[in-house]
């Protein structure tokens, strides 16, 4: 019993990251029409500016969140460089964006591996959460408490910003036909770069938080990447409900797959894709962007 | 007019085509002499490893160049071609049958891969088969009990057809090169072909060739199988030239590699992704010799080959040397019709 309720938590948290993960993807997808590629490689490189940050090899240490915003923010302004002086040149070639961007993954997995070397890193849990919370006979780590928490925030700060805010309803206005959006006055091309800084630091942020949990090693990004790809072609594109959805869905699946049958757990993964693009080619809740 | 230039250019053609066929066969042979003229051992095993990673580029390009599909996940196809042969070998079976039993095998995963990913078309598709690829990737990585994981699986023997031992690296050159030759033959043969035709247009107007009653699915299904088969030969050359097979061969990279040598050399020409597969081979080699960051240069190479010849190095030097072909005819033929006689 506590070992399926602790699996429960741990699957609920690693969605919780996932969703942070995915949803900027799923919004750059729903946006821009292309699978940022460099996905992965934010989350890796927030979780490693996060090590250097909490190291104290700057000559300080910072707060754990400090450093986490500090690294998301860095990580933001990373992707709009990279959406204003790649992708914007190659306007209206998707297939050269994508490829841009895979080419710029590599890259910058290779620059991680040249400044932060090959050896995992593990990142302590910030000392306020390091403790347990015991609930029916069972002791809940308190740092992963925290991680669903902050998911759960972020969901309802995302959909309230998409919802309720004038960004939000451009942003919308964009997923759903950028040429009408274009049309009514809407600067498509600089929601291009608030998206896609939105979605890097998302993903930056997801890679500090998560790095007490997966800890940091090389190759973490194409770990993530295959995972949000999966969340979001579950979930449909950009759609943050189906991102949400989709990454409880994954969590739940990588955690009891890793527990119960470690040899296919990543076969597992990627069954409910499949039965996805079977049945329903869009995504769960995706419109008709695929 | 018109008949007074038919005559020249019928007479052009027909030298062009004799010209074609004396460069084709001077190309093979001087194909055949390569490890006999460079003799070092070491760059014989480069070029053998350019012609299977050429077999390789063909199979991708007839999804990318012809059917206009581009494909992240041609390195599964390659690892599941390359894993059962080797897991078949090391269970004790024959040459024949592993290698016909990871033909088919390849094969049947390529109709699964191509009966999902063909659900989409476009980026969607490069998302899929970027999905289907990594699946693969992490079963070879994960189901230890059967794939060894990390360690990968050792090939202790290289098959030796017709009696003749491919031990030898020329040997084994000669074997690669004879595969080659078939590949980018029966790659020739089909473009030209009426299904090439075809598969050409749904990549063109689908919309259309659906209107004029093609099936369109169905070619692009069939083009998935074709360039599955090319792949799965590749991998199976792959096993027997390292001798060895390990998750590392399927990684994301080793499908992007691909799409190199396919988008640099030149997508939808025959050559081009062979002088793709010969230009990132070398340049991995040679790079890898001095630097270690080959990642980064691969990616940077991408990126520069998108921003700035996103046609590809072959379609590029075809239209400037045909640039520079016209101007010299001109040239020629401009007294012509001044009236001079001769």
């Amino acid at each position: 019993m506590t070992f399926w309720l602790l699996l429960t938590v741990n699957s609920v948290t690693f969605g919780g990251l996932l969703f942070l993960l995915s949803a900027g993807f799923s919004l750059i997808f729903g946006l821009m029409r292309i699978p940022n590629l460099t996905h992965g490689s934010m989350f890796m490189v927030g979780a490693y500016l996060g090590t250097t940050l909490l190291s104290g090899a700057l000559g300080f240490t910072l707060n754990f969140w400090v450093a986490a915003v500090i690294a998301a923010l860095e990580v933001a302004i990373l992707g709009a460089l990279m959406e204003r002086l790649l992708l914007r040149r190659l306007a209206g070639q998707q297939l050269a964006q994508v490829l841009v961007t895979l080419g710029v993954s590599f890259m910058v997995a290779d620059l991680c591996l040249m400044g932060w070397g090959g050896d995992p890193i593990s990142v302590a849990t910030p000392p306020h959460l390091n403790g347990f919370i015991r609930f029916a006979g069972a002791a809940f780590p308190l740092y992963r408490m925290a991680v669903i928490l902050i998911a759960v925030v972020f969901a309802i700060a995302l959909w309230l910003m998409l919802e309720r805010t004038r960004l939000g309803a451009m942003i919308r206005a964009g997923v759903d036909d950028p040429q009408m959006a274009r049309v009514v006055g809407i600067r498509v091309s600089q929601l291009f770069t608030i998206v896609f800084a939105l979605g890097a630091g998302l993903a930056g942020f997801a890679g500090v938080i998560g790095g007490p949990i997966l800890s940091v090693y090389p190759g973490l990004d194409q770990d993530m990447l295959p995972l949000a790809l999966v969340v979001v072609i579950l979930g449909g594109t950009g759609s943050l409900l189906g991102s949400f959805v989709g990454s409880i869905v994954i969590g739940f699946l990588y955690n009891f797959g890793q527990a119960l049958l470690p040899e296919l757990a990543y076969f597992i993964l990627f069954l409910p894709m499949v039965l996805v693009l079977v049945l329903r080619p869009q995504g769960l809740f995706g419109g008709q962007i695929l | 007019m018109s008949s007074l230039a038919a005559g020249p250019t019928k007479t052009a053609l027909s030298g062009a085509a004799v010209g074609r066929g004396v460069a084709i066969i001077v190309a093979v042979l001087a194909l055949v002499a390569v490890p006999y003229v460079i003799g070092q051992l070491y760059y014989v095993n480069i070029a053998s490893q350019v012609l299977l990673y050429a077999v390789f580029a063909l199979g991708i390009n007839v999804l990318v160049g012809y059917a206009g599909l581009v494909s992240l996940g041609h390195a599964g196809l390659f690892g599941i071609a390359a894993y059962i042969d080797a897991y078949l070998l090391s269970a004790g079976y024959g040459h024949t049958v592993a290698i016909l039993a990871a033909l088919v095998g390849a094969l049947a995963a390529t109709a699964v891969f191509a009966a999902l990913s063909l659900r989409a078309t476009g980026i969607s598709f490069i998302m899929i088969t970027l999905a289907l690829g990594e699946i693969i990737w992490g079963l070879a990585y994960r189901w230890i009990s059967i794939t060894g994981g990390d360690n990968g699986i050792s090939v202790s023997t290289r098959p030796a057809p017709f009696g003749i031992a491919l031990d030898s690296p020329q040997a084994f050159y000669e074997a690669t090169l004879v595969i080659f030759l078939m590949s980018i033959a029966t790659v020739a043969i089909f473009v030209r072909s009426p299904f090439g035709a075809a598969l050409c247009g749904t990549r063109d107007q689908p919309r259309r060739m659906n209107a004029l009653g093609y099936h369109v699915w169905m070619i692009r299904f069939g083009a998935c199988l074709f360039s599955g088969l090319l792949t799965a030969v590749a991998g199976i050359l792959f096993v027997y030239y390292n001798e060895f097979i390990s998750p590392q061969a399927l990684a994301l990279t080793a499908s992007a590699e691909g799409l190199l040598m396919v988008i640099s050399g030149g997508a939808g020409t025959l050559l081009g992704p062979v002088i793709g597969a010969a230009l990132v081979v070398i340049v991995k080699n040679v790079v890898s010799a001095y630097i270690t960051r080959w990642n980064f240069m691969l990616g940077a190479i991408f990126v520069a080959i998108v921003v700035f010849m996103p046609e590809g190095l072959v379609p590029g030097l075809v239209r400037l040397t045909r640039s520079a072909w016209s101007a010299t005819g001109r040239r020629r033929t401009a007294p012509v019709p001044a009236g001079t006689q001769r």
